[in-house]
């Protein structure tokens, strides 16, 4: 009885000495329990199993995030390596961006059309496309295509790394990955992230534009000097850029973390990546709610 | 990848973005005025101000002169205060009259400006002293359906 209590939840105490490796892997199955446990008890061990294991890795998440921040100076002082990342990040999506911008951005304009036109304003066409693109779908949209796209990178990169025993050898040369390899990824997701919103939004109101005033034939006048009346540079811009910021910051941090977190296998590493793409994509969306709960609540 | 080939793809690219956060700025935010050191604040006093916002429009002669900064009800005389930016080039005289128009049917609030003749001008923390409510259509119609109401009853009397 005693015995078969003893192997129990709680991290092993290998697992608290390594702060910064792997949580998974001890102690990841419930713990067996004797038979004559009742299903209650069997039940609420699993589930109490299932917290502190959740609840473990969320701190190591934040551990994480910690030791990446502390370790930025060389990403900084050799700033050659986030510019690479930089590139492999940001630069390469900027026709995924351009592309998906411009056909949200069209899209927009046929729809708003449609319903503005039943009121006799189609003239506010401008107005609906800018506002939803530069408020919501800029930085959401571009967060979405971030994360699958860069984010998903990042994990396989780093967790290929791993499992290929680059990332021991770099320890074992007293090279610092989480400063050599970590932290240049990160500050390039949080530098690419509010350019490609940007450049979502810009793209897509062009390409309202493109339908709206090309094709249709919406006033170009009214178009612009409506969206210009409406669109507030503090209260709608810079929201939104905060937004993607706020964004890339999730967004890398999770790729980061899953990539140095996988499980040191082929198939570990594709879990990884899986899972840096579901739960990036649903935090931006979450963060996105709750963002837009305090900054437009009284608008 | 060289070097050189890197830093141009990663100048391309915030260039990039950083001219479309400029065209956001300038072309849909239109960011040109609205800084508070070249504009003049002014108050009116409105017994209804309808759905006027923050951040409305002041226009005058149809020209956009400034924004609506702060709404807020006077306790003593429950008359709505309203206080407004308006562009430092531009100067109204004393006697400026001040409305609630709608621009379109359904269209948003605005302050209208109508310039009267005074030769002195309004200054910075001065109050609009002729206004005008806005028009609420529901008082309007009521209003308009109980005179007929009225007039009714006033024919049938007579008969």
């Amino acid at each position: 009885m005693a015995d078969s209590k003893k192997p129990k939840a709680a991290p092993s105490p290998q697992r608290q000495r390594n702060s910064l490796a792997s949580p998974r892997g001890t102690g990841r199955r419930a713990p067996r329990l004797a038979p004559e446990r009742s299903l209650l008890v069997q039940f609420l061990t699993h589930l109490g199993h299932g917290v502190t294991d959740s609840l473990w890795r969320l701190g190591f998440a934040a551990h994480f995030f910690l030791a990446v921040l502390l370790n930025s100076g060389t990403a900084f002082r050799r700033f050659q390596l986030t510019i690479r990342e930089t590139y492999f990040s940001g630069a390469l999506s900027i026709v995924i961006i351009l592309v998906s911008g411009l056909f949200v951005g069209m899209v927009l304009g046929l729809q708003g059309y449609d319903t503005l036109e039943r009121y006799g304003s189609s003239e506010a066409l401008g107005v609906l496309v800018s506002l939803s693109l530069v408020r919501e779908l800029g930085p959401v949209v571009a967060g979405l295509l971030f994360a699958s796209r860069a984010g998903a990178a990042i994990t396989a990169e780093i967790g290929l790394m791993k499992a290929t025993e680059q990332i021991s050898a770099m320890e074992m040369m007293a090279v610092n990955p989480i400063a050599r390899v970590v932290a240049p990824r990160f500050w390039a997701g949080v530098i690419s992230m509010p350019l490609l919103a940007a450049l979502f939004s810009a793209m897509g109101i062009f390409g309202g534009y493109l339908v709206g005033v090309k094709l249709i034939g919406v006033d170009p006048g009214s178009f612009w000097s409506q969206m210009q009346a409406t669109v507030d540079f503090r209260e709608d811009i810079m929201n939104g850029v905060i937004k993607s910021f706020v964004f890339g910051i999730l967004i890398s941090w999770i790729a980061v973390f899953e990539g140095y977190d996988a499980d040191p296998t082929a198939e570990g590493v594709s879990r990884a990546t899986t899972r840096t793409v579901v739960t990036s994509s649903l935090s931006v969306l979450a963060a996105d709610f709750i963002l837009t709960a305090f900054m437009f609540r009284g608008a | 990848m060289n070097r050189a080939t890197l830093d141009l793809w990663v100048g391309v690219f915030v260039a990039i973005g950083l001219g479309s956060l400029l065209f956001l700025a300038l072309k849909v935010g239109n960011l040109s005025f609205a800084s508070s050191s070249a504009a003049y604040l002014l108050e009116a006093k409105f017994d209804n101000i309808g759905g006027l916002k923050v951040r409305g429009a002041v226009k005058s002669a149809g020209v956009v002169v400034g924004r609506v900064t702060q709404i807020h009800l006077d306790p003593e005389a429950f008359v709505a205060v309203v206080s407004m930016q308006i562009d430092n080039r531009y100067k109204f005289p004393r006697d400026t009259f001040a409305t609630i128009n709608t621009s379109g049917l359904l269209g948003e609030q605005y302050i209208g400006l109508d310039v009267g003749g005074d030769t002195e001008m309004l200054k910075e923390g001065d109050s609009v002293m002729k206004t005008q409510s806005a028009v609420v259509l529901e008082k309007l119609i009521s209003q308009f359906m109980f005179d007929k109401a009225a007039g009714d009853t006033g024919d049938s009397k007579t008969k």
